[in-house]
């Protein structure tokens, strides 16, 4: 039986005259990678903006955990951005800070600290879960540009979400950092069940990541099925991308 | 609205955009969670950090302003009157005008690029995502602290440019030190004092509020980043002199 963790539904979000999303409907299960897939441009951040609530769309309805994120206050959104995760394509670390301190930051936000050696281990396994426990007093801009994707992902890690969404973590790194991603969100899966939305159009990524492909295409879902089945669409929108 | 220039009609709408979230950093600012930590932090690094720049300008134009007053004070016969003169001067007006603007420049810009650099960078969002509410700790903190550390600068700066003007008076003529201060404080009023200190306050959440609203919201990457700097900058400035008019008429009407 299926385990819905996320819906989208009718979701409808414009910029002026530039319609992003229309009609756009989703589901994510318990424990699934879902990729969506579209071309740059296509909404594919901005959907899972939505889903966190950075960006309020024109219609529709978002349940994430089974609560409608559109009816929410500022406090109870915040209460459930702690069980979702975001990976953020630029990796916005905070520049200010350690890496330390990075990581301290969403614990130390959230309350959840009840000692100095509690926040030291969280830290500690999360920057194991992605082997960089020697970078703890580091700055960001020490960092290689794999090392802060890194980071940043044991940022997401370390309030252990159950759902993560990943805002194209494979754009901008060579093939060895990015196949070192794809195994980090494979990995994370494994271990502690998440599930997730990763939004990419880095087929590599996409192939070896998902367990199920949305394509988004002039704002609504047009096809869900898993790599092989979307490879069989003979469809000169959907096609390139598989080729 | 619709006839107006352009010029005119962008004006108004930053205007009413800069009140709105002015209106916002009272509401935000006052209810619980405060940033006290954060608060803290931002008063050593944008108060104590601009007190060597703050310092050694007050301490130039206190020299150079004494040094150019004698020439004429000579002439007229007056040069005795010259410590009451400086004193009045940089009490009221030139060192809260001269502290707000080295500010503006210094830590205006700063605060523009840091914010204009953490939007273009998501760590604005980011924040936002881990449950903190970034206009508490990001507006909020860095405003406040630039209200609190004006004022103080700007008492600071006052004793450091008498201490030059002091110079400035002894490299003509030889006035004792506790002499040329009686003739400073024997002149000044508290009417002198009080209007001068209060306006400080404004010319410092001038400075927060502007520089924080263009970081905030700046757009268009680096180039944004860039913009966001110059604009708090030339915006606060523009400011403090707007600020300060009307603190002199309102001073003026209770010296009449």
């Amino acid at each position: 039986m299926k385990d819905t963790i996320l819906r989208i539904s009718h979701l409808y979000k414009s910029f002026g005259s530039n319609q992003v999303l229309a009609d756009f409907n989703l589901e994510l299960q318990k424990g699934e990678n879902l990729v969506v897939l579209g071309k740059s441009g296509s909404g594919k951040s901005v959907l899972i903006k939505c889903v966190i609530g950075l960006i309020e769309p024109d219609e529709g309805s978002i349940e994430v955990l089974g609560q409608d994120i559109l009816a929410m206050d500022h406090e109870e959104l915040d209460r459930l951005r702690v069980r979702v995760g975001f990976l953020f394509q630029s990796n916005a670390l905070y520049d200010s800070m350690t890496v330390r301190e990075n990581l301290e930051f969403p614990l130390r936000r959230r309350y959840i600290r009840n000692s100095d050696t509690d926040c030291d281990a969280l830290v500690m396994e999360a920057l194991a879960n992605v082997g960089l426990e020697h970078t703890i007093d580091m700055m960001p801009v020490e960092l290689s540009g794999g090392m802060r994707k890194r980071i940043a992902l044991a940022r997401t890690l370390i309030l252990k979400p159950d759902i993560i969404l990943y805002d194209e973590p494979t754009t901008g790194l060579d093939p060895i950092t990015s196949l070192e991603i794809i195994s980090l969100i494979n990995m994370i899966r494994e271990k502690y069940g998440t599930s997730s939305i990763i939004i990419s159009h880095d087929m590599r990524c996409v192939k070896l990541t998902a367990d199920r492909i949305a394509v988004l295409l002039d704002g609504r879902c047009f096809a869900t099925g898993n790599y092989e089945q979307l490879s069989q669409i003979h469809d000169d929108r959907i096609h390139p991308f598989f080729n | 609205m619709m006839n107006l220039p352009v010029g005119i009609q962008s004006f108004l709408k930053e205007t009413g955009e800069i009140s709105r979230f002015s209106w916002r950093f009272f509401k935000e600012g006052f209810s619980p969670r405060f940033e006290l930590s954060e608060f803290i932090r931002q008063c050593f690094v944008l108060g104590y950090k601009s007190l060597p720049l703050v310092g050694l300008t007050a301490f130039i134009i206190g020299l150079v302003l004494t040094m150019q007053l004698r020439p004429t004070m000579e002439y007229y016969g007056v040069e005795v009157q010259i410590p009451a003169m400086v004193g009045v001067a940089i009490f009221r007006e030139i060192g809260p005008i001269l502290t707000a603007l080295i500010f503006a420049g210094k830590i205006g810009s700063s605060i523009g690029a840091e914010l204009g650099s953490m939007k273009v960078t998501e760590q604005i969002d980011a924040m936002e995502v881990s449950g903190t509410n970034p206009f508490k700790y990001l507006v909020v903190t860095r405003t406040l602290a630039t209200t609190l550390m004006l004022p103080i600068l700007t008492i600071i700066a006052d004793a450091i440019a008498l201490i030059g003007a002091y110079l400035g008076e002894n490299i003509y003529d030889t006035l004792p030190f506790n002499l040329f201060f009686r003739k400073v404080f024997l002149n000044l009023a508290y009417i002198d004092l009080i209007p001068a200190f209060i306006k400080t306050f404004f010319f410092g959440f001038a400075v927060g509020i502007i520089g924080c609203f263009k970081g905030y919201f700046t757009d268009k990457g680096t180039e944004g980043v860039g913009k966001a700097a110059n604009s708090s900058v030339v915006v606060s400035s523009v400011m403090i002199f707007l600020i300060d008019l009307v603190a002199v008429q309102i001073a003026d009407l209770f010296q009449r």
